[in-house]
C-alpha cells in the first residue's frame, strides 16, 4: 500500500471530475458519466455496435457491444477498502458480460473487451442475427461498408448451424421518395426509428410484427419523405435502408472519399464526396459537431449531378465578332486576348460581379484584379431562401462571410451595377461564377447591350450564352480553397476530382488574368502556385485570418470571426447534452 | 510454409557421361525425320495432319478438337438453365482483375420479370481481350458462378475497339450452364 501522504488515483481523478477505469489491463481516466462504448472507442479500443449511435438515445437492443465488466468488492459494514501498490482496489469480475452502450463508467471499474466471454457472446449474437439474414451481399449496396459483414469477419463463425427455412420479409420496398427498405437485411437496431423521432421530430418509422417477424415499417398512411430521410441510409449499419439515388450505381470499394464541405448554403455542412475516375457517385455527411453533427439535408446531398452533366463548359469559348457564334478556343491565346481587352476597358465603365460561391482565395484574387484595373464597382450576388430550422440556413451562398471579410461586400451595391448596365453607364462586365440573369435579375437583353462581357463559370447558363468570352471554371468538387460559413468558421474545400476537360480552377484563371493584365510579378499573388499559398497571403493581410494556414484549418475548420449566427440543429444538440 | 524434402535421383556413371543421352536424343530427332519423310509422324495421328513434322500446322489445322479438357481460354458469361442471367453485377471480377480488363456497369432487373428477386443484373459488361491475361481470377472470385473461362483461344481483333467484348457477345460465348442455383428463387 502506498503511503497515506500521497494522493490516491481515485482522489486525483475525482478532483478533475473524472474516474479511473481499467480497460484491457491499462488504466485510463474518463469524465464521469461517459458511456463504456465511448470510453473504449476514445482510447482506440473498438467496441462493435449496431444499435448504439452517439447522437441518438441508447436502445441497448443489439447486444453486440457486450463487454466483461468488474467492480471493486462490496465492503462489509465497517471495513475499509484496501489498495494495491498502484493505489487501486482489486477488481471482481462479473460472471456475465454487460452492454457497453447503456452502462457508464465508474471509479475503479474494470473492462475487458477481448476475453473469451466477449468473443463468445459476440459470436452468438452474430449467429442469431444471421439466422434470417438473406446473405444477398452481391446485390446489396451496403456491401463493403456493412457492419454485419465486418463483424462477421471479425467475430463470426464460418459455418451456419441454422437449417430451418428462413423467414421471408419484404424486400426492395419503397418507403419514401429517396429511400428503399429491405426488411430481410435489417438487424432491428432501430437507429432509423430513433433518428426520425429524435432528430427530425416526425414519428414515421416503427417496428411491427412479433418475434422473428419483427420488421421496420412506416406507420399507416405515412411515407419517409422528410428532407433528412437519407440520413437513415447513412446510419443504417446494414443494407436495410438504401438510397434510391445510389442504388446499384457503384460498389463502395471502388469509390474514393474526399473530405470537403457542402456549398449549397451558408452552413457549410461537412461532407465526403465519393468519386471514381472523374465521376462523382454520391455525397455523404461527415461528422463535425460544430457544424452539422452527423447529418445533412437530402436536397443538398443530391445536388451533385451538375458536376458531371452535359451542361459543363469544357473549353474556353470566344465570340470572334459582334453577333458571331461562340467558338471553342485555346487557353493561352484566349487569356492573352482577354488581358489585352481588360487593359483597354475604361475602369469607370467596368463592373465585376463575383459569386459568394467562390472560395476566399478566389475572392481575394478578384479583389486584386479589380484593384489592378482600377475598377471600383464590384459586388457579390446575395442569395437567400427559407431556413428549415435544422441545417439549411437562409443564406444560400456558402461564403457570404468570406466575401464580407475579404472584399467588404455584401450585395448592397448590386442595384447600382444593375442600374448602370440598364442605362448604359457600364459598358464592360466581368462575371465570375454567377448566372446574373437569375438571382441578380439582370435581363439578357441588358447583357446583350454590353460592349464586353467576360464570364468565368463551369456550366452553360443564359449569362455564358450572352458572353463574349467564357473561361471554363470548375465546380466546388474540383478545386482547393477555403470558405467561411455563417457562424464564422473557416473551412476547407478539397479537390475530389481533377478539373474536367480543359477547364481550370477559378483561382488559376484569375491568377493568369492578374499576370496578363500587368500584375506585379514580384507579388506572391501573381506567383502563387496553389490556393494554400494565397491563403498565407490572406492571413498576412486580414486581421480575421491572422495566423491561419491551410494545415491549421484542417478538415474540421477553425472559428475565425463572430457573426452572431447559429445553426439550430447544433444548438438543440448542445442543449440536450 | 511447410518444407517438403525432394529426393533427387542418384546418377550412375553412364548418366554422368551425358554423351549417351545426347546420342539417344539425336536418335529421336532422326526418328521423327524418317517418320515425317514417310508421312507417318505424330501430327498425322494426333492432329489429323498431313503427317509432316511433329507439330500442328496452324492455322490450316486448328486446336478445336484437340484441346485438353482443362484448357482455359477467353472468359465468358453464362446463363442458368432457366435462362436467368447469372451475373448480378457485384463487380468483384472487376475488382480482382489484375489486368483491369473487366468493366461492369450495374443495372436493375425489371420488377415484373421472373427473376425479380435477383434485383440486380449488369446493364453492360465489357472485357477488353487485349488486356485479359487469362488468369481465371474472375471465375475464382465470382460468388454467383456466372463467369467462366471458355475454351476459346483464337482471338484476333483487327482494332482495339473490336477487342472489347460486350455483354451480348460474352453471353453468346458462354451459353447455358447446367445446374440450377436456387439462391434467387423467389419461393425460397
Amino acid at each position: 500500500m502506498s503511503s497515506q501522504q500521497e494522493q490516491l488515483p481515485k482522489d486525483a481523478a475525482a478532483a478533475e471530475g473524472k474516474v479511473n477505469v481499467q480497460i484491457n489491463g491499462k488504466w485510463y481516466r474518463f469524465p464521469k458519466g461517459t458511456r463504456i462504448a465511448d470510453a473504449c472507442n476514445s482510447v482506440g479500443i473498438h467496441v462493435p455496435c449496431f444499435c448504439y449511435h452517439p447522437k441518438l438515445s441508447v436502445a441497448g437492443s443489439c447486444r453486440m457491444c457486450l463487454v466483461e465488466q468488474g467492480m471493486p468488492p462490496r465492503l462489509a459494514p465497517g471495513a475499509t477498502p484496501t489498495y494495491n501498490d498502484d493505489g487501486y482496489q482489486t477488481i471482481q469480475w462479473m460472471p456475465r458480460a454487460v452492454v457497453a452502450c447503456a452502462n457508464t463508467v465508474a471509479e475503479n471499474m474494470g473492462i475487458r473487451t477481448d476475453g473469451t466471454v466477449c468473443r463468445e457472446a459476440r459470436r452468438a449474437v452474430l449467429e442469431f442475427l444471421l439466422t434470417n439474414h438473406p446473405l444477398d451481399c452481391p446485390i446489396c449496396d451496403q456491401a463493403g461498408e456493412c457492419k454485419l459483414q465486418e463483424y462477421t469477419a471479425d467475430y463470426g463463425q464460418p459455418s451456419h448451424r441454422f437449417t430451418e427455412a428462413k423467414i421471408k420479409k419484404g424486400k426492395n420496398i419503397s418507403i419514401g421518395p429517396r429511400v428503399n427498405l429491405d426488411q430481410e437485411r435489417c438487424v432491428l437496431c432501430r437507429r432509423c426509428v430513433r433518428f426520425m423521432k429524435e432528430i427530425v421530430g416526425e414519428e414515421i418509422l416503427g417496428v411491427v410484427g412479433r418475434g422473428g417477424h419483427n420488421a421496420i415499417a412506416c406507420f399507416p398512411g405515412k411515407t419517409l419523405d422528410s428532407n433528412y430521410s437519407m440520413n437513415v441510409v447513412d446510419i443504417c449499419p446494414v443494407g436495410a435502408m438504401t438510397s434510391k439515388d445510389f442504388r446499384f450505381k457503384m460498389r463502395v470499394w471502388f469509390l474514393k472519399s474526399t473530405p470537403t464541405i457542402d456549398t449549397n448554403c451558408g452552413t457549410g455542412t461537412n461532407i465526403f464526396i465519393w468519386s471514381r475516375e472523374q465521376q462523382i457517385y454520391r455525397i455523404t455527411p461527415r461528422q463535425n459537431d460544430a457544424v452539422n453533427s452527423c447529418w445533412m439535408p437530402d436536397n443538398h446531398r443530391l445536388n451533385y449531378k451538375y458536376i458531371n452533366s452535359e451542361k459543363r463548359i469544357l473549353t474556353p469559348l470566344v465570340k470572334t465578332d459582334v453577333g458571331a457564334p461562340q467558338r471553342p478556343g485555346a487557353w493561352e491565346p484566349t487569356l492573352r486576348a482577354v488581358s489585352e481587352q481588360l487593359r483597354r476597358c475604361n475602369p469607370k465603365q467596368t463592373a465585376i460581379i463575383v459569386s459568394a460561391r467562390l472560395t476566399n482565395e478566389e475572392l481575394y484574387l478578384a479583389g486584386n484584379l479589380a484593384q489592378l484595373l482600377g475598377i471600383s464597382q464590384l459586388d457579390i450576388v446575395p442569395r437567400s431562401g427559407e431556413p428549415d430550422g435544422m441545417l439549411i440556413c437562409a443564406d444560400r451562398n456558402p461564403n457570404t462571410t468570406g466575401a464580407k471579410l475579404i472584399l467588404d461586400k455584401d450585395g448592397r451595391t448590386l442595384d447600382d451595377i444593375r442600374l448602370g448596365i440598364k442605362n448604359g453607364k457600364i459598358r464592360h462586365l466581368i462575371v465570375i461564377g454567377e448566372d446574373v440573369t437569375a438571382e441578380a435579375a439582370i435581363p439578357e437583353s441588358h447583357l446583350s447591350k454590353l460592349d464586353y462581357l467576360l464570364v468565368i463559370d463551369h456550366s452553360e447558363t443564359a449569362t455564358t450564352r450572352a458572353a463574349d468570352v467564357v473561361l471554363p471554371g470548375v465546380t466546388f468538387a474540383e478545386k482547393y480553397g477555403t470558405m467561411v460559413n455563417i457562424t464564422g468558421r473557416l473551412q476547407r474545400l478539397n479537390k475530389a476530382i481533377e478539373p474536367l476537360g480543359a477547364s481550370r480552377a477559378d483561382w488559376d484563371i484569375l491568377r493568369s488574368l492578374l499576370q496578363g493584365s500587368g500584375g506585379d510579378m514580384s507579388l506572391l499573388t501573381a506567383r502563387a502556385q496553389s490556393p494554400m499559398e494565397i491563403l498565407d497571403e490572406i492571413a498576412a493581410q486580414f486581421p480575421a485570418f491572422k495566423g491561419v494556414s491551410w494545415a491549421a484549418v484542417g478538415n474540421s475548420g477553425i472559428p475565425i470571426t463572430e457573426t452572431g449566427e447559429t445553426i439550430p440543429l447544433i444548438e438543440r444538440e448542445q442543449t440536450k447534452q | 510454409m511447410a518444407y517438403i524434402p525432394v529426393k533427387r535421383p542418384k546418377f550412375s556413371i553412364l548418366d554422368r557421361i551425358y554423351v549417351v543421352e545426347l546420342v539417344r536424343g539425336l536418335g529421336i530427332t532422326l526418328k521423327h525425320l524418317v517418320l515425317s519423310l514417310l508421312g507417318k509422324s505424330r501430327s498425322k495421328k494426333d492432329f489429323n495432319g498431313a503427317g509432316i513434322g511433329a507439330c500442328m500446322p496452324f492455322p490450316e489445322q486448328r486446336w478445336d478438337d484437340h484441346l485438353p479438357s482443362y484448357y482455359r481460354g477467353a472468359p465468358a458469361l453464362v446463363r442458368g438453365e432457366d435462362g436467368r442471367e447469372r451475373c448480378v453485377s457485384c463487380q468483384l471480377c472487376e475488382f480482382i482483375c489484375p489486368a483491369r480488363a473487366i468493366r461492369v456497369v450495374p443495372g436493375s432487373v425489371a420488377p415484373g420479370s421472373s427473376c425479380s428477386k435477383q434485383e440486380k443484373a449488369p446493364a453492360e459488361f465489357e472485357i477488353d481481350m487485349l488486356r485479359c491475361i487469362y488468369c481465371g481470377m474472375c471465375q475464382e472470385v465470382c460468388p454467383e458462378q456466372a463467369i467462366f473461362l471458355s475454351q476459346q483461344y483464337l482471338i484476333t481483333p483487327t482494332d482495339r475497339k473490336q477487342a472489347v467484348r460486350n455483354k451480348e457477345q460474352l453471353y453468346r460465348l458462354g451459353g447455358i450452364r447446367k445446374g440450377l442455383i436456387h439462391k434467387w428463387n423467389q419461393f425460397k
